[in-house]
């Protein structure tokens, strides 16, 4: 039972996209992410580095802060934001 | 309006003339014999709504040159050799970011700190290879200050022109001596303004010549160019490793000057109508040949003047023809023999050249001249 | 959640058509870079109206890759060249960004007469401890003891402190941060490029292919690392006290803002008073 009215909150999402061939493999986007949302992946880009990847089993741990867009040295990664409405148990 | 009368020295007229010209940008450091241009440059331009800057060193000057250039402004320095060798390198990026600029040289007696006081023109094949790689400049000798005058402003329009470094080479004595300037009527004078683009910014190409020249898009005009040093194409972006590039664009900034030759050139011809022997000289030395010609025409010696006030890019095709008529030429300069190898050069064994060389310090007198005259034409 | 190909939005900044630059893996440069631009984007300034002028040297190529006016000049020169450009054309926002040997060795002297001058630019020097185009040299702000290719046994110089020397030759706005401070670097540009006067901001940058891996840092992300653990932000020190040793703290922060009248101005004021009527 609750005696306010409950706003609908809304909960800040991170969309990742990743630039492959632009990366040079350096993992600051990797080691910094405050979430830890970034892995290395296995494949090769262009020029052989291994770009990062999504940890797959979390969907929605990236907040959108953009750290790993203003730290990467190569323009290869960048972070857009997505609101979404929060349901509540 | 009418034409004005003045007492000028060559320091005063070469400013003046540059003000005329439209220069409003100088920068420069203090050297002697150079440092009334700067002193006079820094009274006169923020009258005329300019800008004067006493910058660090020379090198930081012509880089500063370059900076007002792209800025968008008509650019001048004044310096002497000292000086010069110190802004060799910005005169090659100036070459080839084809960036319009004026270094007022005024020839003190050289090598090294030499003989500051004192005239020298051994300047000249420094002001035409000083710095490395394959490039040209336009080199611009006057022999008065009324000359200073003229020529300067010639010197600004080639300048903006040809997108090239000028410089006025001048000899210590020109700066110094003062004499009658006539300065013609403004409408009379001629000014050039660099050419600007006249297409959008997606299709300008800032490298790319139209009619030998590319037009020139400065700071500001929307059109985002990238300048650099590097080996670039015609889209300013660099190509470090392409010798095809390179040979495009070292022929370009080369060619637009070695096309165009007859068309920068101003030689005055004194008595050189029915002449045996010609005198070759440039700035104040050809005051002094004028004179032993006619010392030598007293005594009935067919001699003429051959007097360059461009030095470079050098008259070859002039020489090789005046080589067809004149058999003996004589360079009289202020070294040890700079003018003369490109005569020599130029004649292909067609006709002697001898030289005539002062070491600096002093100027040939006419009767040294009248005498080597004398000495040629007695078949040495 | 997936993971896309797209363009960037900062591609818009740059001239896309020369990315990948030519930096190393791990290479600061591009940092430095990037926060630049988000400077420029946030700050809304007109890129008809700002003009990026570079040295040479690895920082020297950074003019190259921004789509604006940009001049790549000659080794040491960029800021007489940046302050012709600010004084013929002062409508233009000038900014020249080169790295510590070209700034502060060949062009040494030119930086000290700049901020001396206070003339209307922002210089955004990149401090990588040698010099990395030419393999990796001793430079002006090696750290004393640190081997590079010209130190073999270990740098027996002593290094400028550049927040130290831009002080002291009277630079309004100073700054230092590392490249790990991205945001903080680009709130500082922020502030340098609305900055009337000499602005300086030291970056410091990994150079991990020539200097670090001679120096026990060969990953860059080490070299990252030791900056999140080593580095202090000390706001308002005096800029004496915030030398660089190696394996010490490094001192990170804004040290300098003040105001004093620009050459710009000075140059106005005169003209006014001596203009022919």
């Amino acid at each position: 039972m609750t005696y306010w009215v409950e706003e609908e909150e809304k909960k800040v999402h991170g969309k990742v996209y990743i630039i492959k061939d632009r990366c040079k493999q350096c993992g600051f986007c990797i080691e910094f992410c405050p979430q830890g949302v970034l892995q290395q992946s296995e494949e090769f880009n262009a020029k052989g580095y291994h770009p990062p990847k999504l940890v797959e089993t979390d969907e929605k741990k990236c907040v959108g802060c953009g750290f790993c867009q203003m730290i990467c040295p190569d323009f290869a990664i960048f972070v857009e934001k997505e609101e979404e409405n929060e349901e509540r148990d | 309006m009418k034409k004005e009368i003045r007492f000028w020295n060559g320091s005063i007229a070469v400013s003046e003339g540059a003000i005329v010209a439209g220069c409003r940008f100088f920068a420069g450091y203090p050297i002697t014999p150079a440092s009334d241009i700067a002193e006079y440059m820094a009274l006169r331009l923020p009258q005329e709504d300019g800008i004067f800057i006493q910058m660090e060193d020379e090198i930081a000057s012509i880089a500063a040159l370059l900076g007002a250039s792209w800025g968008g402004a008509k650019v001048m320095t004044s310096t002497s050799g000292p000086g010069f060798s110190l802004m060799q390198e910005n005169v090659g990026l100036a070459a080839v970011t084809e960036t319009p600029l004026v270094i007022a040289e005024v020839q003190r007696a050289g090598p090294s700190t030499g003989m500051p006081t004192l005239v020298g023109q051994g300047d000249v094949m420094q002001s035409r290879w000083g710095s490395h790689g394959d490039y040209e400049t336009i080199v611009i000798s006057p022999s008065s200050p009324q000359e200073s005058f003229d020529l300067v402003i010639r010197a600004f329009n080639l300048a903006e022109l040809y997108r090239v470094p000028v410089i006025f080479l001048m000899d210590e004595c020109i700066a110094h001596m003062s004499e009658r300037v006539v300065i013609p009527p403004k409408e009379e004078i001629e000014v050039v303004e660099r050419i600007k683009p006249n297409v959008s910014p997606e299709k300008y190409m800032p490298f790319q010549p139209v009619n030998d020249i590319a037009p020139m898009a400065t700071a500001g005009m929307g059109y985002r160019v990238h300048v650099t040093g590097l080996t670039h194409n015609e889209k300013g972006y660099p190509m470090t490793t392409s010798p095809e590039v390179q040979e495009w664009m070292v022929r370009h900034i080369c060619d637009k000057i070695r096309k165009n030759e007859h068309k920068i050139r101003d030689i005055e011809e004194y008595r050189m109508e029915d002449a045996e022997i010609a005198i070759v000289a440039f700035g104040i030395v050809g005051r002094s040949a004028k004179a032993a010609v006619k010392m030598a025409r007293r005594h009935r010696i067919k001699a003429g003047l051959i007097r360059l006030k461009t030095i470079w890019p050098f008259p070859e095709s002039y020489f090789e023809s005046m080589a067809d008529s004149i058999k003996k030429f004589i360079v009289a300069e202020i070294n040890y023999g700079q003018i003369k190898l490109e005569v020599e050069r130029a004649v292909h064994g067609k006709a002697s050249v001898e030289l005539l060389p002062k070491f600096g310090g002093a100027v040939h007198q006419p009767m040294e001249i009248y005498q080597k005259i004398k000495e040629v034409k007695n078949g040495n | 959640m997936e993971i896309e190909a797209r363009a960037n939005p900062m591609d818009k900044y740059l001239r896309a058509d020369r990315i990948p630059h030519i930096w190393c893996s791990g290479c600061g440069l591009g940092i430095v870079l990037n926060a630049f631009l988000h400077a420029i984007e946030e700050l809304n300034i007109d890129l008809d109206k700002l003009a990026v002028v570079s040295g040479i040297g690895c920082t020297g190529r950074i003019a190259g890759y921004i789509n604006t006016d940009s001049y790549h000049t000659t080794h040491g020169r960029a800021i007489p060249f940046a302050t012709g450009l600010k004084l013929a054309n002062p409508e233009m926002k000038v900014v020249v960004i080169s790295g510590d040997g070209d700034l502060f060795a060949i062009g040494g002297n030119h930086f000290i007469h700049a901020a001396r001058r206070n003339i209307d630019i922002t210089v955004i020097g990149v401090n990588n401890y040698n010099y990395g185009m030419t393999g990796g040299q001793l430079g002006p702000t090696t750290p004393l003891g640190a081997r590079t290719t010209t130190s073999p046994y270990g740098n027996i110089e002593h290094p400028f402190n550049l927040c130290h020397v831009a002080h002291a030759a009277g630079a309004v706005y100073v700054a230092r941060w590392t490249v790990l401070h991205a945001i903080r670097l680009k709130n500082s540009i922020k502030e340098a490029l609305n900055k009337r006067g000499f602005s300086f901001i030291e970056v410091i940058a990994a150079c991990p292919t020539t200097y670090g891996r001679r120096n026990k840092m060969p990953d860059a992300l080490d070299e990252m690392r030791f900056y999140r653990e080593h580095s202090v932000i000390k706001h308002g020190i005096d800029p004496s006290q915030a030398n660089i040793e190696i394996g010490k703290e490094i001192v990170v922060g804004k040290f300098v803002d003040i105001e004093k009248p620009t050459f710009n101005e000075a140059v106005e004021e005169l003209k006014k008073k001596v203009k022919k009527k």
